[in-house]
């Protein structure tokens, strides 16, 4: 699915999805009760979700409903209810105007960034993946398979890591979590 | 022997000591969740892990002896890569012979704490055998998200906690810059691998120069905060200062040492090619690091914060060697954390000695005239001392490990002279506040009210480690030779990349 065949439809939706989700992200910062803030996340990630469709990545766009919009989503709001965050005044705003001012810093800084970015010319070398990669992978893979294939090959070890990682946090997490022995001092 | 990584049983083989610990790790785990805490099982659990520690070691000691080798893959079969794990696996012993007694004392009872830390040293094994970005970024944080944890590990130290949260929250902010430089060095060379990154970044062959010095930059930021440099060093003194005094022991020596070992090796084995971009930046933060952590050091009392200053201080000078811009510098960097990591746990096993059930007593003031009650504590106190502030033969293997440094910034190709000035003017405050600790041990007089306590028996594994670091450094100080022979062997040096210049294409 390329941008030529669809055209202004593609683009339209393209843009849509983009726009709605730079606005719900800045709504999302700005937002002093922290589940109307976690609400405009979910937004985010779903128009997130849906322009990873349109670049082709399914799978990716499909975990992250389950992954980020759903899952994680869902542990925020367990956390926000746990520590009985749910009303804005309760909560002081660390955040100060130099703080602020830095973080609105940085922010342009990337926004600069991406612009070089974009505008740096990509040279058609030889490590630089055909324009129709992706498709061939889908094609000859399948979504799952095209992320599946790295991932379970090229990445095993890192995929292997990550189970020990997971493994300790949980553990700490764990270990920092609950009651002291009543044989403890 | 040689290793062929692109086969998965020849890379779980050449994995094998990493492996040891964690499957150790696992099955301590295990052992300790089984029925109810005590002293006595966390003395048991934290034998067993300095057991595991033993065979691992025993598996390095081993490869290095048969020379293993291995073509190119995501990890590094080579002698660097051996003396640091030698090195981290001595320091885990350390922090959990020095926990053994210290949990005792501080009623700290999970068998866990000396589990998790055979865990954050499978990450640091990983961290220094990496050579792919992807298994450095697991590895930094399987061996942070542990560290983190054994910092809050004294569930009744306000300060404990207090440390834990401050290094959570910075250490997951410096993540979130590692990773992103990671992925835009990606975007830029198309690989993670640091071989091939480095053959594509001399050859000039990357798709953006903006893209990959971004990445580079924000690399070197989150490495920065990994290893405390300056002005990236804010979390270290309170972290260090609210941790248990063992884990202490462990961040200043191991966490730093297996950091700075991936650094090294990112940066020289990938991003040789652009050393004139990173170059000055490097230099400066060296620079920085090394005034800022003596200067402040000079100021401190507590013994615990006076020691976190001067952990920074040190990775300024450790990274002259980086500054210095060359893979024969590795050699410079072994013999250094050698030295360096039997000094900090000679000094705080000296810590963990003296202190008592809650740490009252840690002002440096606290140690006047331990000389006339503590004699053998305080020779070693003032042996690790002297080493830190790299004094000759006194200081043991710390003269040599200072010298090296400046032998490798004064050799390389571009010659880094104001820097070796630098690293001498600034050793030279250092003193100010080492040589302080010496001073007030052996010739201030005993005072009667808050001084730590009488004599009382010493735990015999902080006897242990006191004595064998202090004993080695003293050592290495008269047979330097021993370790240098091993630090630039065959296979000690990183792999600089060789650009193949037919690949060469005008950008």
């Amino acid at each position: 699915m390329s941008m030529d065949n669809f055209g202004l439809f593609y683009q339209f939706h393209f843009y849509l999805f983009g726009i709605i989700a730079i606005v719900s992200a800045v709504t999302f910062v700005t937002r002093r009760s922290p589940v109307a803030a976690a609400m405009w996340l979910i937004v985010t990630m779903f128009c997130l979700a849906a322009e990873y469709v349109m670049l082709d990545a399914q799978f990716i766009a499909a975990m992250q409903v389950l992954l980020y919009a759903g899952a994680i989503m869902v542990i925020f709001l367990f956390v926000i209810m746990l520590l009985n965050l749910g009303e804005a005044s309760d909560i002081t705003d660390v955040r100060g105007i130099g703080g602020k001012l830095l973080a609105g810093f940085v922010g342009l800084i990337l926004i600069a960034e991406v612009g070089v970015l974009t505008r740096t010319g990509i040279p058609s070398g030889k490590y630089v993946v055909a324009r129709d990669f992706l498709s061939q992978q889908l094609a000859t893979y399948g979504a799952v398979g095209a992320v599946a294939r790295p991932l379970y090959r090229d990445y095993s070890l890192a995929f292997e890591l990550t189970s020990v990682l997971l493994l300790v946090a949980i553990a700490g997490a764990v270990i920092l979590g609950r009651k002291e022995s009543s044989s403890a001092r | 022997m040689a290793f062929d990584l692109s086969q998965s049983m020849q890379l779980i083989a050449a994995l094998t000591p990493d492996i040891i610990m964690m499957v150790g790790g696992m099955v301590l785990m295990l052992v300790s969740a089984w029925g109810t805490e005590s002293v006595e099982r966390q003395r048991r659990v934290g034998t067993a892990a300095i057991g595991v520690c033993i065979v691992s070691a025993v598996f390095v000691v081993y490869f290095m002896a048969v020379h293993a080798t291995a073509g190119s893959g995501v990890i590094a079969v080579d002698n660097f890569r051996w003396i640091v794990d030698l090195v981290l696996l001595a320091a885990t012993a350390g922090t959990i012979a020095l926990g053994l007694d210290y949990n005792t004392r501080e009623g700290i009872l999970p068998a866990e704490s000396h589990v998790l830390v055979i865990f954050a040293t499978s990450g640091m094994m990983i961290l220094a055998a990496a050579r792919d970005l992807t298994i450095v970024f697991l590895g930094i944080e399987l061996m942070s998200i542990a560290v983190y944890i054994l910092t809050g590990m004294n569930r009744r130290s306000e300060k404990s906690a207090e440390g834990a949260i401050k290094y959570f929250l910075l250490g997951a902010f410096s993540t979130g810059f590692l990773l992103y430089g990671i992925a835009l060095v990606y975007g830029a060379t198309g690989t993670t691998s640091l071989t091939l990154i480095g053959e594509r970044v001399a050859a000039h062959q990357i798709m953006s120069a903006p893209m990959l010095l971004t990445g580079i930059g924000l690399m070197l930021i989150g490495f920065g905060f990994k290893v405390a440099l300056a002005p990236f060093h804010m979390w270290a003194p309170d972290v260090y200062e609210g941790a248990p005094t063992p884990i202490t022991a462990y961040m200043a020596a191991a966490v730093k040492a297996a950091a700075f070992a991936a650094f090294l090796r990112v940066f020289l084995e990938a991003f040789a090619g652009e050393i004139p971009s990173w170059h000055v930046a490097v230099w400066w933060l060296a620079a920085i690091t090394m005034v800022v952590g003596n200067l402040i050091a000079l100021a401190s009392k507590d013994i615990k914060r006076l020691l976190a200053y001067s952990s920074i201080a040190h990775a300024g000078y450790i990274l002259v060697v980086l500054a210095s811009g060359q893979a024969l510098g590795s050699s410079a960097f072994l013999f250094y954390i050698v030295a360096y990591t039997l000094a900090t746990f000679g000094a705080f096993g000296v810590v963990v000695a003296l202190g008592q059930s809650g740490e009252p007593y840690l002002n440096v003031d606290d140690y006047a005239g331990l000389w006339t009650v503590r004699p053998w504590l305080s020779v070693s106190m003032a042996v690790c001392m002297l080493s830190l502030l790299g004094f000759p033969i006194f200081g043991g293997a710390g003269f040599f490990a200072k010298w090296y440094v400046i032998q490798s910034a004064l050799y390389a190709p571009e010659p880094q002279t104001r820097l070796a000035v630098l690293l001498v003017l600034t050793s030279v405050i250092s003193a100010g506040y080492y040589m302080y600790v010496v001073l007030v041990m052996f010739m201030k007089p005993r005072r009667e009210v808050n001084t730590v306590s009488d004599p009382r028996s010493v735990g015999a594994a902080t006897r242990w480690v006191i004595g064998l670091s202090t004993v080695i450094l003293l050592f290495l100080g008269v047979y330097p030779n021993a370790l240098v022979s091993l630090t630039q062997g065959k296979g000690s040096y990183l792999r600089a990349p060789t650009p193949q210049v037919s690949q060469v294409v005008p950008r």
